[in-house]
């Protein structure tokens, strides 16, 4: 009885808190509703039955790290195709300079709707590590732990996406003016 | 260093992740590279509208409410599987092995069983795990018996038998209207420390009398038995030695 008791608190301590985050990052990662929510459950269902093997630490990088394994293991088995897309080469070669565009207009804020288009267009592994920081706030590190993968990575990820992002808007812009 | 490798370290000190000295260099570079200084421009202004965008998707709040539920609902549904899994792993492989043979004996009783009698025991397993899952185990919350029988008054073509069996460890707490086979039932809920015990009962005058037979499915145990004209189903995650007592004490 005492046991369970203590699981039930430490559900509220370590799982409940973060079902924002844990639904933001499932969202992005799904892009949609539905499967959203399925995944989500599941994960925190899965989170639930190893609490027991939570050893202290940042309660939210566990929970988004079960989120995240979820999410892959839904989209392996369902639309494999949207995994993987990102090539050697994308993911070795440093960004190359996205030449200046007085044009673009791109000092001002970026219009939302434009944002959100963008961020959807990323390959799933660069929309991830976007979410996690701008979204989220997470640091190098903390992304590296969540996702498994070196810090390098991380870094070199982020500049690659936000390079991606960054052309998206000159793309559009242009398109715009014709 | 060129602006190529600088570039590299751009996002990095956008995101405060460079040490002192590497971020006061690039600081100075882009003091006096103006192609790198409009690019940092770019990501920077980037940066600030992604963490001021309203893109954030918070959880719906009808979500948070059902893997609340479903969390509650697991633990009440694996509060003995939880205690096995504390021993140790020889413990876990013979607790496997006894899983076998009691899904050996639940399969083999699904040949031998009339079809018809199976099907319904499949269906009480449903109502059960249903109940605990979208927490509606009971429509007439009550550990009295006198509050309970008249409750299903009008809403069965019966009235069902409730024993107050609190002094015997299993208080009644509570009763609910269920379908089986398309059949109103009445379920009554009773529990036994952790344990829920949904007992579903129904008229049946046409089945003949039958023994209490048991069976085990998806890590329940269930009980039927007929008796004068009525059928009962009894279901709980409880262990088999106590559902028993239960059985026999609803029976007398």
């Amino acid at each position: 009885m005492y046991q369970e008791e203590s699981k039930a608190q430490k559900y509220k301590l370590i799982i409940q808190p973060h079902l924002n985050a844990a639904y933001n990052l499932a969202r992005w990662l799904m892009r949609n509703d539905r499967d959203a929510e399925d995944v989500v459950q599941e994960a925190c269902l899965r989170a639930y039955k190893f609490l027991d093997g939570f050893r202290g630490g940042d309660g939210r990088v566990w929970l988004l790290a079960i989120v995240r394994n979820t999410g892959y293991t839904w989209l392996q088995q369902n639309r494999a195709n949207e995994l993987n897309t990102v090539s050697f080469d994308d993911e070795l070669h440093s960004p190359e300079l996205t030449p200046a565009s007085p044009d673009v207009a791109l000092q001002r804020q970026i219009d939302e709707q434009m944002l959100r288009e963008a961020l959807e267009e990323l390959p799933t592994e660069f929309r991830e590590v976007i979410v996690l920081r701008e979204l989220e706030g997470f640091s190098y590190k903390e992304i590296a732990d969540l996702a498994n993968i070196p810090l390098g990575t991380v870094m070199s990820r982020i500049a690659r996406a936000r390079t991606r992002l960054q052309q998206y808007f000159i793309t559009a812009a242009r398109r715009g003016e014709d | 260093m060129t602006c190529d490798e600088r570039q590299k370290f751009l996002h990095a000190y956008i995101d405060g992740e460079l040490d002192l000295s590497k971020s006061i260099e690039i600081e100075q570079h882009l003091n006096s590279c103006d192609t790198c200084f409009q690019t940092y421009k770019q990501h920077r202004t980037l940066h600030t509208s992604l963490k001021q965008s309203a893109l954030y998707y918070e959880a719906p709040r009808e979500l948070q409410r059902r893997i609340t539920a479903s969390v509650k609902a697991t633990d009440r549904s694996r509060s003995l599987s939880s205690r096995i899994r504390d021993f140790s792993p020889r413990f876990l492989t013979l607790a496997a092995s006894f899983a076998v043979v009691a899904l050996v004996a639940w399969n083999f009783g699904r040949l031998t069983r009339p079809p018809q009698s199976d099907a319904v025991s499949q269906q009480v397993l449903e109502s059960h795990m249903r109940s605990l899952l979208v927490n509606h185990l009971t429509d007439v919350p009550s550990s009295d018996q006198h509050t309970v029988k008249p409750w299903f008054n009008g809403k069965t073509n019966f009235s069902p038998v409730v024993r107050d069996l609190s002094a015997q460890g299993f208080p009644l707490i509570g009763g609910r209207l269920d379908y089986v086979n398309d059949l109103r039932v009445a379920a009554l809920v009773y529990q036994r420390h952790q344990h829920v015990i949904n007992l579903f009962t129904w008229a049946s005058p046409d089945e003949a009398e039958r023994q209490a037979n048991s069976m085990t499915g998806k890590g329940y145990n269930l009980f039927a038995w007929n008796k004068a004209g009525m059928s009962y189903y009894a279901v709980s995650d409880l262990n088999s030695t106590e559902l028993q007592e239960f059985v026999q004490l609803i029976q007398n």
